[in-house]
């Protein structure tokens, strides 16, 4: 009796909170969604490897080593190319030719990993956690030597402005603005999640890429060359896990810190397998991850009132900082059993010898 | 095969990438300079090198400083092994590591005024309870819902960093200080046995290598670990319950993490800031791989980290060279490691060991592909 009791004002805090979260939504809407972004470029990159049987535990290197290129770049080409914003989105030229050399950095990274793993066949999460200590210790270094000279990168990419007859509109307008009244990188974002959903589903690439990852022998005896296949979808994947470095320090910020990712890459390999290994899956569970960043940044921004509102704001600023990182064990925890990998997942393919 | 045949093929490729990483590294050495400053300057990779090699082992006291900091990466480098053994990879050592210094803390800071054979021994084991229960987490996660580990000990490894700041700027913060930070753990320090600054762990960290030896290769459990790690249908079908086996791994991986903390902040720094961190977790997988998981391995290749870690500071201090460079050099180690059967078939060294053969088992539970039990 005592319990029912005790646990009446908590369902009523519970409710509470799930309205406080519906009246926010307009604050936490889009702190996710930008949150979400890094996740998805990565879940996506993960997508794509494994779908056709290579692990890629590396994203998160990856998208270090992207995000310092990205950044270091636009500091050594900013004298070059001036720094005049364009039409759209701010973007100069040297910020332009940055994000290439970003999204080529990342390229190459994931070359040496298609190399280490699909050539050499080395163990496939060894390698990853090479990628990544490689990436921490080479972008510390350089950061460290470049950072004496205290250098002005090319700034930030804006976001786009949308014309005012399609913001104000109800409702419409609202999520017209949360959606695409970004940066160039989010925008792509919702474009590639779509179309890649379409190719992987509906394409002869994507029929093929699955067939590689479920079953490549049989793939190989249709005439499908497994190994190119391979190497060409973790090189796609490279660019996307650049996309999603590049983000970080040319979108969301315009400045490199040591270790930016923050596991950013490894919430991404959660959100695919929470995702099922689809693209549209691991968008929405990247949103999922990231809505505890916009939840607690919104109980900073507009605290709840009344009791709800006394809780909340006692708890420490730590807990709200460990809290992706917490939803994300919880969320894994609770459906990875049920989430089933591709067959061939991290295993190299040995072409069977000729006679 | 002779012994002396047998000793080359273990120790050959381990050798020759740490002479290719040296190679690699001056070249970063030299080009990222000639980046950055714009001159080429060949002669500062050989002043790095001397300043690296003078600060870590050119003197009794940056011997002893070097042996310090080998401490917690021989730890570190046990915890990660073991787990490898197992066919399990823990990438939580990082956490475990912060867990372990944290429990530390708290106890030591309670006893300071204790008699030090109490307060020490308490203090230590909290920071392995601690460590032990950091790698118990993802242990129970991965047996009983097939949550990789490689996911859930990098979100630990944050949680971690978190729970510190908080402990630290929160219940433990000495009240009136500046910026957030704990009392000095007074007794619960460890007794210093050598030079200026060698602390017990000196003798506590080989004994546990040795242990971790006995444990593998000399006990029902360590064969258990060793049959799961190269063939989990082997173990299942010799009647081992493999669940249990990957919780109580890494719950001991944990614990040994966590002793390094401990002894890291019982035996050098004392007391605890917000901020307090560690590159043991990186240190400690380079120091599992390179030294293949073996006890003798393990304790060469910690030898080796501890001397670059300890002597960084010299090298950025004389030569200007960012003390990061040992990240790099640790990185390339690790890159032709795993590159090895292209290392092999370069320098045709046919009868040389590859490496790690429990890595398969590691792979192919990730993300629940292999069912655990």
């Amino acid at each position: 009796m005592d319990q029912i009791l005790y646990g009446i004002p908590l369902i009523g805090l519970v409710f509470e909170f799930i309205g406080y979260l519906i009246a926010v939504l307009p604050i936490i809407a889009p702190i996710t969604y930008s949150a979400a972004v890094p996740i998805a470029f990565a879940a996506l990159c993960g997508v794509m490897c494994e779908r056709s049987g290579v692990v890629n535990i590396g994203i998160e290197g990856t998208m270090l080593v992207a995000a310092f290129v990205g950044w270091s770049a636009g500091v050594f080409l900013l004298p070059i190319l001036g720094s005049e914003g364009g039409p759209i989105f701010g973007a100069s030229p040297a910020m332009l030719v940055a994000l290439l050399l970003a999204i080529l950095a990342a390229v190459v990274v994931s070359a040496l990993h298609a190399w280490l793993s699909i050539s050499v066949r080395a163990d496939q999460i060894i390698s990853g956690t090479i990628i990544n200590i490689a990436a921490f210790g080479i972008t510390g270094y350089l950061n460290t030597l470049l950072a004496k000279s205290s250098p002005t990168g090319a700034g930030a990419f804006t976001a786009w402005t949308p014309p005012e007859f399609l913001t104000t509109l109800p409702f419409v307008g609202w999520i017209f603005t949360t959606l695409f009244a970004q940066g160039p990188l989010t925008i792509s974002l919702l474009f590639i999640v779509i179309g890649f959903q379409i190719l992987l589903f509906r394409s002869r690439w994507g029929l093929r890429s699955r067939a590689v990852g479920e079953h490549p022998r049989a793939a190989e005896t249709v005439g499908i060359d497994v190994i190119r296949l391979r190497y060409r979808n973790v090189l796609a994947g490279g660019v996307l896990a650049g996309l999603g470095g590049a983000f970080l320090s040319m979108e969301a910020t315009a400045s490199f810190q040591q270790g930016m990712t923050a596991g950013r890459g490894f919430i991404g390999l959660a959100a695919m397998i929470v995702g099922r290994w689809t693209p549209l899956g691991a968008f929405g569970a990247a949103l999922l991850f990231a809505s505890s960043v916009g939840i607690s940044q919104s109980i900073k921004i507009a605290p709840p009132p009344g009791q709800l509102g006394d809780i909340l704001t006692s708890l420490p600023g730590q807990f709200f900082d460990a809290l992706p990182y917490l939803v994300t064990i919880v969320i894994l925890a609770g459906v990875v059993g049920r989430s089933i990998p591709p067959a061939a997942d991290g295993q190299p393919y040995e072409r069977e010898a000729a006679t | 095969m002779s012994r002396a045949r047998r000793v080359w093929a273990i120790i050959a490729l381990p050798l020759i990438s740490i002479v290719l990483s040296v190679i690699v590294g001056s070249l970063v050495i030299i080009f990222s300079e000639w980046l950055v400053a714009g001159q080429l300057n060949p002669g500062l990779a050989l002043k790095a090198y001397g300043a690296l090699i003078s600060g870590s082992v050119g003197s009794f006291n940056a011997i002893v400083n070097t042996l310090v900091a080998t401490v917690p990466l021989l730890l570190g480098g046990l915890s990660v092994g073991l787990a490898f053994k197992a066919g399990l990879f823990n990438i939580g050592a990082q956490g475990q590591f912060l867990m372990g210094a944290l429990g530390s803390v708290i106890v030591g800071i309670q006893l300071r005024e204790s008699p030090a054979v109490i307060a020490i021994p308490v203090a230590l084991a909290a920071g392995m309870l601690f460590g032990a229960f950091w790698g118990f987490i993802p242990g129970f996660l991965k047996a009983t819902r097939g949550a990789h580990e490689v996911v859930t000990t990098i979100m630990l490894n944050f949680i971690a960093i978190a729970f510190l700041a908080f402990m630290v700027s929160g219940p433990l913060d000495v009240e009136g200080s500046p910026s957030p930070i704990t009392l000095n753990v007074g007794n619960a320090a460890l007794p210093i046995i050598l030079g200026r600054n060698g602390h017990l762990g000196l003798i506590i960290a080989p004994i546990m290598a040795i242990l971790y030896g006995f444990l593998l290769f000399r006990t029902t459990r360590g064969f258990e670990i060793r049959v799961a790690g190269a063939s989990p249908d082997a173990a299942r079908y010799a009647g081992m319950s493999p669940k249990r086996l990957i919780i109580w791994t890494m719950s001991v991986a944990g614990m040994l993490a966590g002793m390094a903390g401990g002894l890291e902040l019982l035996g050098t720094t004392h007391h605890m800031t917000a901020s307090y961190g560690t590159t043991v977790g990186f240190d400690a997988i380079a120091v599992a791989l390179l030294g293949r998981t073996s006890p003798i391995g393990i304790v060469l290749a910690a030898l080796l980290f501890g001397a670059l870690r300890s002597g960084a500071a010299a090298m950025q201090i004389q030569a200007g060279v960012p003390a990061e460079l040992v990240g790099v050099l640790q990185a390339t180690i690790l890159f032709f490691l795993v590159a090895s059967p292209v290392i092999k078939r370069v320098f045709r060294l046919k009868g040389a060991d590859t490496g790690l053969e429990e890595a398969g088992t590691m792979t192919s539970t990730y993300s629940g592909a292999a069912k655990i039990a």
